[in-house]
């Protein structure tokens, strides 16, 4: 995203109507205030799942329930991969602040990793309901279910091909301006769905296995 | 009724040659005529070869005042094909009496009242809204663009692909027999297992993403962009309303993209959000989409109180009065439409006390609402008025929405609502409000800004024939059905019992052949004002009197809209800068720092429609081969870092001193 | 804008001439909130009018103050005057939606009577069908399609319900109307002061046969009522589950039927989803779902406890308390995805 910048040149005139004009002018950049609202649009989504899920959440239908279902032990180990994956960006993050462009990339690998890993325990926790006949057509507990856990896994599939973009683009171009205002647009993004993976695992898991 | 192969195919999934309606007269004759006029259309381009110029200058175009002009292309065209679908109800209602069955199918007709409502509120009154923001707000800020361009240029061609696919359910399939907001479970796969819900919950998610990007865009815009000097209560009118309209945006179609994203999931997958079975509930679907729905006709009817707002302090010569109050009153009603949205389902049960809730809120609404009309009626008092077009629009909504207002408020109460809910009474009360406040007060704006965007006004006689057809055909139109509605008819039938009843809607169906010849008067307009637009040039860019920042450039603008960024000392700018004895600058103009057009906005909505249609007939392959192009491209435009140019100080001083001479040649 | 009012008083607008208390009440409404809102309207349709012509250009002799855009006490006025107005009409809505709330059982036969002692409401079972109008009358045992009958002055309490898609209840000269929906129940409560043939009909969209989904409402004395329900035993047929599942299938215009019979059980099995055999009743559904996590719970407590005791005693004791508590009614096995052995209880 460009500035629409007005580069000074010339003498101002003295002119009475200057006082109604200015010859350098530089908007501010929209880029993060832009992508703040988009975000919270995007948390307006996630609202809706949860809403969805606080009426449908105990409607098993004579299915498996959360507390049959739930193995909390997986989801905290699927917590912790996020919540780490979060505090790795921001390692990365430091690094880009003081342009070390290496030290930005390896920390971006390593919560890619880390990103890759939750996908992947997730992944199995799905597959795994499914064979056992948990699936998303079971009941509409279990629709939910997967619809908000599983948006939010795809919002992470999302954001890891974007880090992987990023990289490539750092990578090539270096840590100039539109780098670093897209770094810091992922790093909300990333953040954002560490947050709403807390809202998940105390509304969906940790209470959903309460009688 | 369409049958569909029971067996998958790998390529074409369910899309067979039985989805083409050979059997149906009304629609092959339709078929007909577009491909006609599409294939001379094609025929006149290629001859005249203008595919390049159309590529390089508008369809990748990322001005924001050539989007707004196809943005209003847009929403002209869709009122046409949501018009004729008015027409046809209309004319089956005046014939189906008794033994009549009239001319339209029953499964046809379901499909029209449908495509009806989508079209006009997703196809004509949003583009046609969003048109006009996207076209006069940076003006009225002194911005050069908005603050996306590109998104801005993508959002228009998502929404064009949204229409593209309800288009295409004319010729290719059916499109949903649901009404508008398609409730389950009509709206499931066990009811409707055809492709005409599927259509229409691809064309409104894409269309709505469209949407979504543009609120954000005009949101920064808004925030980011004003010109030094123009603090928020500096700012004009309909720049408060757009602002207030694209936060209600933003706030809203998130809400419609999951509703809709769920029902597709009951569609496809199965699963059980809104079913009667196996713990779904369809109250959930009705409560959400209605979250959305009634901020969005909010957001249809906002800027239109904007453009009024900006048209009586023009026509009348005069400061609006209680420009604060105005300001108060549109951020009041902004948050209150999020707290009415039940009384759209007063009779689902809710039970006493959450109803009431509901409707006193809602009655609410009309207290900021009353205090605009207000505010306008003191700004023409001890004005100087002057009945040009937008000034005859803007006094016929004043009147029109009122009698809306009023019986909007009588729906309000859940005991009157019991007995009024989805009746002809109804019908008539949204039609009252969305024509005479948000159509009225679109035509009241495309013929204030029209010379703008042009550089010639539009003309005055077809413009006057218009509005009278329009507005008496308007009244013969509906009091009827306000009449039908307390006769205890219902919406939606393609059948009416009681033939007693024939007389009324037989005028209302007059009344629409009259709004017919409004449209074709409005048409005849365009086309007249374009033979005339030498003698209807607008020389000075400012052929109104106008008071806002708009008016201080060229007609048309030139494409950086303003050589130096304006500053602000006073709302009512432009008034305050021609009483100050402004004068333009002449010399030492400088470089303008300018964004490039690109194709990446087409190509991609034009994937996502690709991917929509694959997904509506079951072609899996097509659908996923689809995806991983627009991926493709999407990344693939992330990669291109060099998107903008230079326009030379040289260019600029030349359109500078062309607009001089304009302007010379006038005197 | 009064005259057509007037004039629309007389021409069979029965949604303001209705035969039924709930009808007028609600009728009344709407004419209370139209005066009351007349009154800003009126002036403020006449002040437009007028000011355009007033203050148009031509008219030099009128006041031209263009600067003039602000005045404290005309705001005051303009925000008071309809926030009075409202406060008014909240008051009406708040009182009216409690009084006329379709749950709410009548007070009154009409403005003029109360309920006679000993007179109770009779209850009639509606389900909206594709895309028929199925009446049940459980007190008198006999079911009718696409007819409703009941005694005048003699309120009813409707309970109602549909097989498949939303519809709504709807016979404007009684009540006003009410959602239909499958697997619910909604209650309208309702009277008839006038003895008659009405309309009645779905006031919601519910796909093909929507238009034709059209029912004859007879009100009659009581002792004609009675009559009707022996002409109706005496008459013949029964439905039965099998026959409702017949009666279910899509159909459009459907003539009217009647039931000498109706098996007492068929209402709340359709509001249950359970009319064919071997489905489960959703209530029974819902009630045990209800238990699940703390069964659930229960026996994991019981599993880990187990784990940890040694003693054979102790085991078999846990063992014991653990297959009480996990003998649920469902005829399911619960599973859990556990990595260790997966549990099946019952």
């Amino acid at each position: 995203m460009s500035d629409i910048n007005v580069t000074s040149a010339g003498a101002m005139s003295a002119d009475p109507s200057s006082r109604y004009l200015v010859r350098e002018h530089h908007p501010e950049h929209g880029t993060m205030l832009g992508f703040w609202i988009y975000l919270m649009s995007d948390c307006l989504i996630f609202a809706c799942l949860f809403a969805t899920y606080a009426v449908l959440g105990r409607n098993y239908a004579g299915g498996p329930s959360g507390g049959e279902l739930f193995d909390l032990k997986l989801i905290a180990l699927n917590t912790a991969f996020l919540l780490f994956s979060s505090i790795t960006y921001g390692f990365a993050m430091l690094q880009a602040k003081v342009k070390n462009k290496g030290g930005t990339l390896l920390w971006l690998a390593v919560t890619g990793l880390f990103g890759l890993c939750f996908l992947g325990v997730e992944i199995y926790e799905f597959m795994h309901l499914i064979h056992e006949g948990a699936g998303p057509q079971r009941s509409g507990f279990l629709t939910s279910f997967f619809a908000l856990v599983g948006t939010h896994g795809l919002h992470v599939t999302f954001g890891a091909i974007w880090l992987v973009t990023l990289m490539v683009q750092i990578s090539k171009h270096g840590l100039h301006a539109a780098n670093m205002r897209r770094l810091n647009c992922l790093s909300l993004f990333w953040h954002f769905l560490d947050v709403v993976w807390i809202g998940v695992f105390t509304f969906v898991y940790l209470m959903g296995v309460l009688p | 009724m369409q049958a569909y192969p029971t067996e998958t195919d790998p390529i074409f999934g369910r899309l067979s040659w039985e989805a083409i309606p050979f059997h149906e007269p009304i629609l092959l004759a339709t078929f007909a005529g577009v491909a006609l006029g599409g294939i001379a259309l094609v025929a006149l381009l290629t001859y005249f070869r203008v595919w390049g110029y159309l590529w390089k200058n508008w369809i990748t175009s990322i001005d924001h005042k050539k989007i707004g002009i196809m943005y209003m292309i847009l929403g002209l065209i869709m009122l046409l094909r949501g018009f004729a679908d008015a027409l046809m109800m209309r004319a089956q209602q005046a014939i189906a009496f008794g033994d009549s069955a009239g001319f339209l199918p029953p499964h046809h007709y379901d499909q029209v009242f449908t495509a009806h409502g989508v079209i006009m509120i997703f196809f004509v009154a949003m583009p046609l809204i969003t048109g006009l923001m996207n076209y006069v707000v940076p003006l009225q800020i002194g911005a050069r663009d908005v603050a996306f361009p590109f998104l801005n240029n993508f959002s228009f061609w998502m929404t064009t692909m949204g229409a593209v696919l309800v288009m295409a359910s004319l010729f290719v399939g059916e499109f949903a027999r649901t009404g508008w907001l398609a409730f389950p479970p009509l709206s499931g796969i066990l009811a409707s297992p055809d492709v005409g819900v599927d259509y229409y919950i691809w064309s409104l998610q894409i269309a709505g993403v469209g949407t979504l990007l543009s609120g954000v865009n005009l949101l920064v815009t808004i925030v980011k962009m004003r010109a030094p000097g123009m603090d928020m209560m500096k700012m004009p009118v309909f720049t408060w309303t757009a602002l207030c309209t694209n936060i209600l945006i933003v706030a809203a179609f998130p809400v419609l993209t999951a509703v809709l994203g769920m029902l597709s999931m009951d569609r496809l997958l199965g699963t059980h959000f809104f079913t009667n079975e196996l713990g779904g509930n369809a109250m959930m679907y009705v409560n959400l989409i209605w979250i959305w729905g009634h901020p969005e006709v909010y957001i249809l009817i906002l800027p239109c109180f904007g453009i009024f707002s900006e048209v009586v302090s023009t026509y009348c010569s005069k400061r609006l009065f209680g420009y604060t109050s105005m300001v108060y009153a549109t951020c009041v009603i902004m948050i209150l439409s999020y707290l009415v949205w039940l009384h759209h389902f007063f009779t689902m049960g809710s039970g006493a006390s959450v109803n009431s809730f509901f409707g006193i809120t809602t009655m609410i609404i009309s207290i900021p609402t009353g205090a605009k009309l207000f505010n306008w009626l003191f700004t023409m008092y001890r004005g100087r008025i002057r009945f040009e077009l937008p000034m005859m629009w803007t006094v016929a909504f004043m009147v029109t929405f009122t009698i809306g207002g009023m019986t909007g408020v009588m729906l309000a109460i859940p005991p009157a609502d019991f007995v009024l809910h989805n009746s002809l009474f109804l019908i008539a009360h949204f039609h009252n409000v969305i024509i005479g406040g948000v159509l009225f007060g679109l035509f009241a704006g495309i013929n204030y800004w029209f010379p703008k965007a042009f550089g010639f006004k539009l003309d005055v006689f077809w413009g006057k024939v218009s509005f009278w057809f329009w507005v008496v055909g308007f009244y013969v139109a509906w009091m009827p059905v306000y009449a039908l509605g307390f006769m205890g008819v219902t919406r939606r039938l393609n059948h009416i019992e009681d033939p007693s009843l024939a007389p009324y809607f037989q005028v209302a169906a007059f009344g629409v052949v009259l709004i017919a010849l409004g449209i074709g008067a409005m048409l005849v307009q365009f086309g007249v004002s374009f033979m005339r637009r030498k003698q209807l040039r607008d020389v000075t860019g400012d052929p109104w009197g106008g008071r806002t920042l708009e008016w201080s450039t060229s007609s048309p603008p030139p494409d950086y809209n303003f050589a130096f960024t304006p500053v602000v000392h006073d709302n009512d700018t432009w008034a305050d800068m021609k009483k100050n004895g402004y004068k333009r600058p002449l010399k030492d103009f400088v470089a303008i720092h300018m964004p490039s057009n690109t194709g990446a906005g087409f190509i991609i909505a034009a994937l996502s429609a690709v991917i929509g249609f694959a997904t509506i007939w079951h072609m899996w392959a097509l659908a996923v081969i689809g995806f991983v192009a627009m991926m493709a491209v999407i990344i693939g435009h992330t990669f291109n870092y060099k998107r903008d140019f230079y326009i030379s100080a040289e260019e600029v001083t030349r359109t500078e001193e062309q607009h001089t001479a304009l302007l010379g040649s006038h005197v | 804008m009064l005259l057509p009012l007037l004039w629309l008083t007389g021409c069979n607008t029965v949604v303001l001439n209705p035969s039924g208390d709930i009808a007028a009440q609600q009728a009344h409404l709407v004419m209370v909130s139209v005066y009351l809102m007349l009154l800003i309207v009126v002036p403020v349709i006449f002040l437009t009018l007028y000011f355009a012509w007033r203050y148009r250009q031509s008219n030099t002799k009128a006041t031209y103050a263009p600067d003039w855009d602000h005045s404290t006490k005309l705001e005051l006025v303009i925000w008071g005057v309809p926030l009075l107005l409202i406060i008014v009409l909240g008051l009406i809505t708040w009182i009216s939606t409690h009084l006329l709330d379709p749950y709410r059982p009548l007070q009154r036969l009409d403005e003029k009577r109360p309920i006679p002692a000993g007179v109770t409401p009779m209850t009639v079972e509606v389900v909206a069908l594709d895309w028929k109008w199925l009446f049940i009358y459980p007190e008198q045992g006999v079911a009718t399609v696409n007819e409703l009958v009941t005694p005048v002055d003699r309120p009813i309490k409707f309970k109602i319900t549909a097989s498949t898609v939303m519809n709504a209840f709807y016979v404007p000269a009684m009540a006003g109307m009410i959602y239909a929906m499958p697997a619910m129940e909604t209650q309208l409560n309702a009277v008839m002061n006038k003895a008659g043939t009405y309309d009645g009909f779905s006031s919601n969209y519910s796909g093909a046969g929507f238009s034709g989904m059209r029912f004859k409402y007879h009100a009659m004395p009581q002792g004609d009522f009675d009559a009707w329900v022996a002409k109706m035993k005496a008459g013949g047929g029964e439905l039965t589950r099998t026959d409702y599942v017949q009666l279910a299938k899509p159909s459009e215009k459907d003539p009217v039927r009647r039931y000498a019979a109706v098996d007492p059980t068929l209402y709340s099995a359709i509001v249950n989803l359970c009319v064919e055999p071997g489905t489960k009743c959703m209530a029974q559904t819902m009630h045990e779902d209800a238990q699940r996590n703390a069964a659930a719970a229960a026996h994991k407590k019981a599993q880990h406890e187990a784990g940890k005791k040694a003693n054979p005693g102790e085991i078999a004791r846990v063992a014991q308390l653990g297959a009480e508590v996990c003998t649920t009614p469902a005829d399911k096995p619960t599973i859990s995805m556990k990595t260790d052995n997966a549990s099946v209880s019952n």
